[in-house]
Parts: structure tokens; sequence; C-alpha cells
């Protein structure tokens, strides 16, 4: 069993250079194909940076202006592209400081790998400068971390890092380097990881399984499937759309789900949750096979649970165990990657149109229509809506954009209404809803996907939590839109205090600076809009402007996003007013 | 309804994994009626006896949580009809009364326990039992005088016949893949 607690290895036969461990981190970094991460310099990691340094012409390194920053930026690059993202800081407020996004990289199943400096190993424990057990601290927001301490464990524990925040169900791992380690000698040699003991990355798909769901969704007559990230990480966009055309059954996205399809499918019916639309909450109570893939039944997905799609029979496609019956009792559970178990799929289900069952859906559809959207996207009069902002984004974009969100209002009418044509189009903090979240992912975005447009769509309340990375663009040149949705309150809080707090608008309000005049201090050209008249040529001036651009729209201050499922309401008690 | 389970958690041998296996816990403000970690008898996996008074429901959460940590090796409950266990508990109490009288040397036989040392001041009584009785030797020893007492977290032997090694096997093939 010995082979158990080790990393599967044959690199006894490669030959080996002596370096020192600071150089052996460079270059492990080298070997996982890392070109770019996002960091800030401080004592216990600066042999890390002297090494990286040495390497400028193989990774790049974004310096941030808060170690957050680094955080969201390599989940934005994640995200983005499909890779793992790297950020690197020093021990003690470095590493404090990366918590926050580490755990919505945790709860997002974003693949990161985060590196801290430490003290030296003799020092540990004495309370040492900039000493802190950063392990301790994110030991319940990690997939996995670990503390190196001797220079010779960096080439196995940077291989091992990667597999497991890329693998599986991904997320963050810290890899914390004492000083030490990084000044010492070793021997290095870099063998990629494809396996660490007896953590199951990939379960083998159970075909039984995939039979016993094929055949619940062949006899069901009201087949309803939710989606979410899982499709985007597994790359299984194309098997969906063969398994809802195939089948006709109607398919809902969760908000991490978003843009895993086409908007503008005709079997895509929307999205879920609170905030999402009122036909795809609606029918969760009325289908009678509900096929989950992906997707983790959160709260604010399923709202009240002892309300929620009890008529259903539940297959969950889930790579993940431990979200097997978590939150909705599932009737056939298939565990796996979710590429894996469509495409075992797919052959046995039958070809299918389910158009009574479309129709109810279109008739949700048309209520919504009238009573929330037209208001909300095509307005005539009255202040600026943040929907008819989404809308002139669309039509300049067509829906080809990468649209990153902060947290609040703005996040909702921006999943709600912004179109998506792609993959990997829709960045925000899903889960753990971190406000600050969209400028640094923003500008991550674009450094993992720089041949797309990506548009930093946030509020006035979350660009100020992380405002200082507009210092990213202005040393880097790199190319964002930031589209300001300011209604000088934080809408969504407000909105709350409005409907179950009588209005007692507690600490909501915000007296803000000159947005212009700060983005024009950073060197971005900046525009603000007040007028239904002036809308769309701003937006047009922004997209087409060469370089980032800062566009400010101000917006009805005590406007509200609906629909919406009252917190403690089933999702069938959703509200369109 | 809230029942005692047993937990038995098979992990790595490294520093660090009781705070990972503790923040389980901690995550879903669950107390931890007792906690032993042992060697188990595989080579280099430790073992971690749990006691928890959870739903069969929450347990069940916990320990699929439980396995999801990378140095989790593999996690089972047990109900206590599933368990063979035992708890170990040390009685410190004045050497004064055995000697004098040998009531409380009575008792102790009477309760199966034994003596573990005698010091000219004072004697360490031994009992390994279930809980219930080690509270009643504690009771019956206690107009001695007890100077201190401990008593140590269970320790439970499962009764299903599958090894842990074919479990671990069937896990390293699986994580072959």
């Amino acid at each position: 069993m010995d082979t158990l607690t080790k990393t599967k290895s044959s690199a006894k036969a490669k030959k080996t250079v002596r370096m020192a461990g600071a150089a052996a981190v460079v270059q492990s970094l080298i070997a996982e194909g890392v070109d770019l991460m996002f960091g800030y310099p401080g004592g216990a990691i600066m042999p890390v940076y002297d090494e990286l340094y040495k390497s400028q012409d193989k990774i790049n390194h974004v310096l941030v202006r808060h170690e957050e920053g680094a955080t969201h930026a390599a989940q934005g690059y994640a995200r983005a592209s499909g890779r793992v993202g790297v950020c690197i800081a020093t021990s003690g407020p470095g590493a404090t400081n990366l918590v926050t996004g580490i755990a919505d990289a945790m709860i997002d199943s974003t693949p990161m790998v985060c590196i801290t400096g430490q003290v030296p190993k003799h020092l540990l424990g004495s309370d040492a400068f900039q000493e802190c057990d950063i392990i301790g601290i994110t030991m319940p927001v990690t997939k996995w971390n670990y503390q190196i301490t001797e220079a010779a464990e960096i080439p196995e524990i940077f291989a091992k890092a990667f597999y497991i925040a890329k693998s599986g169900r991904p997320g963050p791992v810290v890899i914390d380097i004492t000083k030490n380690a990084q000044f010492d000698d070793l021997d290095f040699v870099y063998e990629k990881c494809t396996k660490v003991g007896s953590y199951v990355a990939r379960p083998t798909v159970n075909q039984e399984q995939v039979e016993a769901a094929a055949e619940l969704i062949n006899e069901a007559k009201r087949p309803y499937i939710l989606f979410g990230q899982g499709i985007i990480l597994s790359g299984a966009e194309a098997e969906l759309t063969d398994l809802v055309e195939k089948t006709g059954i109607p398919a809902a996205w969760t908000i991490m789900g978003l843009s895993a399809m086409p908007t503008d499918h005709p079997l895509n019916v929307g999205m879920l949750g609170m905030h999402g639309n009122y036909g795809p909450n609606i029918m969760t109570n009325e289908c009678d096979v509900l096929i989950a893939i992906g997707m983790r039944f959160d709260d604010r997905v399923t709202g009240n649970l002892a309300k929620y799609a009890k008529q259903a029979k539940v297959i969950h496609i889930e790579i993940d165990p431990a979200e097997i019956d978590k939150n909705v009792k599932t009737e056939v559970a298939v565990l796996g990657d979710a590429k894996d178990v469509l495409k075992a799929l797919l052959p046995l289900v039958n070809k299918n149109t389910h158009t009574d069952w479309h129709k109810r859906f279109k008739e949700c559809d048309k209520l919504e229509y009238e009573k929330v959207i037209q208001k909300e996207t095509e307005p005539t009069e009255g202040a600026l809506t943040m929907g008819e902002a989404i809308r002139g984004v669309n039509e300049l974009t067509n829906g080809d954009a990468i649209i990153v969100t902060d947290v609040g209002q703005h996040q909702m009418i921006a999943c709600r209404y912004a179109h998506f044509n792609s993959t990997k189009s829709n960045i925000t903090s899903g889960g753990l809803g971190t406000m600050g979240f969209c400028l640094p992912a923003a500008i991550g975005a674009k450094m993992g996907a720089p041949e797309r447009d990506v548009i930093a769509v946030v509020g006035d309340g979350g660009i100020q939590m992380t405002i200082q990375e507009l210092g990213v663009i202005l040393q880097t040149g790199v190319n964002i839109k930031i589209l300001l949705l300011n209604n000088e309150f934080l809408g969504m809080v407000r909105q709350w205090q409005q409907l179950f707090f009588d209005k007692r608008y507690a600490s909501t309000e915000m007296v803000n600076p000159d947005f212009q005049l700060l983005a024009q201090a950073y060197g971005i050209k900046a525009k603000r809009v007040s007028e239904r008249a002036d809308l769309s040529d701003a937006l047009k001036e922004m997209m087409e402007h060469e370089g980032s651009f800062f566009l400010e729209v101000m917006v009805g201050k005590e406007n509200n996003v609906f629909p919406m499922v009252p917190s403690g309401a089933g999702v069938g008690d959703i509200r369109l007013e | 309804m809230k029942k005692t389970f047993t937990l038995s958690v098979f992990t790595d041998n490294k520093a660090g994994l009781l705070h990972r296996v503790t923040t389980g816990f901690t995550k879903r403000s669950i107390n931890i009626e007792s906690l032993t970690v042992s060697e188990s008898e595989v080579a280099g996996i430790h073992r971690y006896t749990i006691v928890v008074n959870l739903e069969e429901a929450q347990v069940k959460k916990l320990v699929t949580a439980l396995e999801k940590q990378i140095e989790v090796h593999k996690a089972f409950y047990h109900g206590e009809e599933n368990i063979v266990y035992q708890e170990i508990a040390l009685y410190k109490i004045p050497s004064g009364v055995i000697t004098h009288g040998g009531l409380a040397e009575k008792i102790v036989r009477q309760h199966g326990a034994r003596m573990l040392a005698a010091e000219p001041e004072f004697t360490v009584i031994e009992k390994t039992g279930y809980q219930n009785e080690i509270e009643a030797l504690y009771k019956e020893l206690e107009p001695f005088r007890i100077l201190e007492f401990v008593r140590s977290g269970r320790v439970a032997i499962t009764k299903p016949m599958k090894e842990l090694k074919e479990y671990l096997e069937e896990l390293e093939l699986a994580a072959g893949n």
C-alpha cells in the first residue's frame, strides 16, 4: 500500500539539474505550461520573484495592486481560458489577502494554484515578522494545500498541485513555501502528476446508471434539463446540445452554466434561480423528470427545498459524489464527468419534440416579457435602466463578448439579459457572491482570451472594493470595457430593505467619487451617460475605442430586479412584480 | 431522529490532516463527541474514530464530504449495532482507602477493573468498557475521593468483513483512470 501515499513517478530515469528552490518553482511553472501569473511581491517570496525576473521571456507576471486582485484575475483568466489560474503573494498579509479569492474559487470550482511565501522553517511558530498560518487559514477553502519546508519537495508538490487543481471537480490549491526552501538547492527533475493516492478524479461511468437515466428520460412526459458549470468544466457543450436536440427537452441554465449553450438556441428556456426567468422556475414544479447536469442545487436555485420539484423524479449527473443527494434526493444518480456521461447517454435516449410541453414555457415567457422584460430592456420614459444598457451591449457585440460581472442587481440583470453565442463567455462570482470580483476578473479574462472583447459590467459598490486594479490597466495597457451601472446605492441590499425591511435603507446609499476623474487619473478614457438619447452612441464609442474605456451609466436609483423568488419561498412562488 | 454514529476515517499520516478532517465538522457546526487517532492495519494509513450524535442523513453527507478530501482515502459510518467498541478510563484515588478497609478493592474487582499502579500516596485504577460501565464505577469510587479522572475516546472495530485493504485497492484502481 506504500504507493497510496506517493505520486506515481518514474522520475528516477530522468536527468536532474542542480538549482535553487526558487528556480525550481519557476521551472515547475514553466513545465506546467504557465506563461502568465498575477501577484504582488514581498519579503518572504523575494527569491521566487528574483527567478521570475530572470524568466520574463517565459512567464509574464502581472503586478496587481492588492493580492485579492491577483486571485480574481487568476479566476477570470482560468474561466476564460480553461487553464489553471496562477497567483503569487508573500507571507502574512500577502497570503491572508488571497483568502476571499480562494474561497470564491472553491465554491465556483475554479482551477487555481496560489503560491505564498513563508518565513524560514526555523522561525515557524515563533510569530516572526509577517508570519501567518496560511495553511491553517485556507484549510476549509482549498481543494488541497501544502507547506513546502524543504527545497527537494518542490517539483513533486507543484505537479500534484496542478493535477489536483485541474482534475475532477476543479478548485484552488495553496502551496506555501518557506524561505529556506526557496534558497536551498535541490536536484531538479519534473514529472507531471497523473494520479494522487486514492483520489478518483474522473469516476468510471456506470452503464447501469446511465441506462436507468435513459429509461426515465424516455418515459417522461414533461422532462426538463437543468445544467450548470459542469458542462463548461468538462467541455460537454456539444454533447449537451446534441442531447437537447435529439430529445427535444427544454433546458435551463444556472448562473454558472450561462453560455454553455447559445442564448438563442430554441431549446434553451433561460435562467434558473431567485432572479431567473419565470418559466424555468415555475416549470421546475410542473415537470415529471428533472435532469440535473453538472449543477449542485444551490439554495439560490432551489429556493425552499420543501417546495422544490416534489412531483419530479430527479436524475443527477455529477462528478462530485458529495453533491449527490446533498440538497435534492435523486431517483437516479450518475456519477461522472458530464462529457463522459452525456456521451454514454446520447445513444440510449429516444428522439422526441415535446411540443406541448414547450408551449407552456412559451406562455410563461410571454407573461414575463409583458410584466418585466419589456419595461426593463425597452423603456421609453423615466430613468435609464440596467436592462437597456445590457440590451445596447448585445446589439453591439451580437453576443460574442465575454461578460464579466460583479455581485448585485447589475449582475442579475446582466446574467438575465446578456446574449451569449459561445462558451466561457460568462464570468461572475456565483457561489460566494464576492463584491469586487469583476474588475480584476475582467483583466484576467482578457489576458486569458486576448482575441475576445471583454466587458466588465459592474456596480458602484463593487467597483470601489477593488478599484485600485485600474492601476493594472494603466501599467499593462490591457483593453477591457468597464460598464459601470451606477444607481448610487448598494442596490440589491436596498431592494431587500424596500421589500422586507419597510424601506429602512440602512447604510446602502452611496456618496460616490467622480468616477470620470478617477478613470482618467489612471489614463483610461471615460464617459458618463444619464440620458436615454445618448446611451447607444456612448456604448458604441466604448466598444470602438482602441484600449480600455470607462462608461458610467446613471440608472434609476430605486429600480428593482424582477422576477424574484423571495427568500424562504418555493420556486413556484416566484413574483413578477 | 438523532442517533449515535461512529465514523472510521482512513487518511494519510501527514501534519495538518487533523485540521482538514475537523473542518468538515466545523463547517457544518457538528459537535464531535469523541475522537481517537491511531495507526490502522495498513502501513501509512491512519484511522480516525469519531463519535457523533446526528441524523443518518446528516452523517451520510458528512462522510461523503470527508471522503472528498484528497488525503482521506475512505470514510465509513456505523450505528451501534454494527461495531464492537470500548473506551478506557483511569481513576486516581488515595492509596489509603485501598489498604484500609478493602472496600474500594472489592468494588474494583466487582466492576472488572484493575489496579494499574500502586504508589504510597495514590493508586490508579483502569477500567475498559462502555461509557455507562465507566460511569458506574466512577459513582462507586466517588465517596473515596477521586483525585483525577480521564476517559479515552471510543475505539471501534466494525463488523462488516470487507478489509480496508480491499477498499484501498479498488480506489487505487479507480484513481488510475
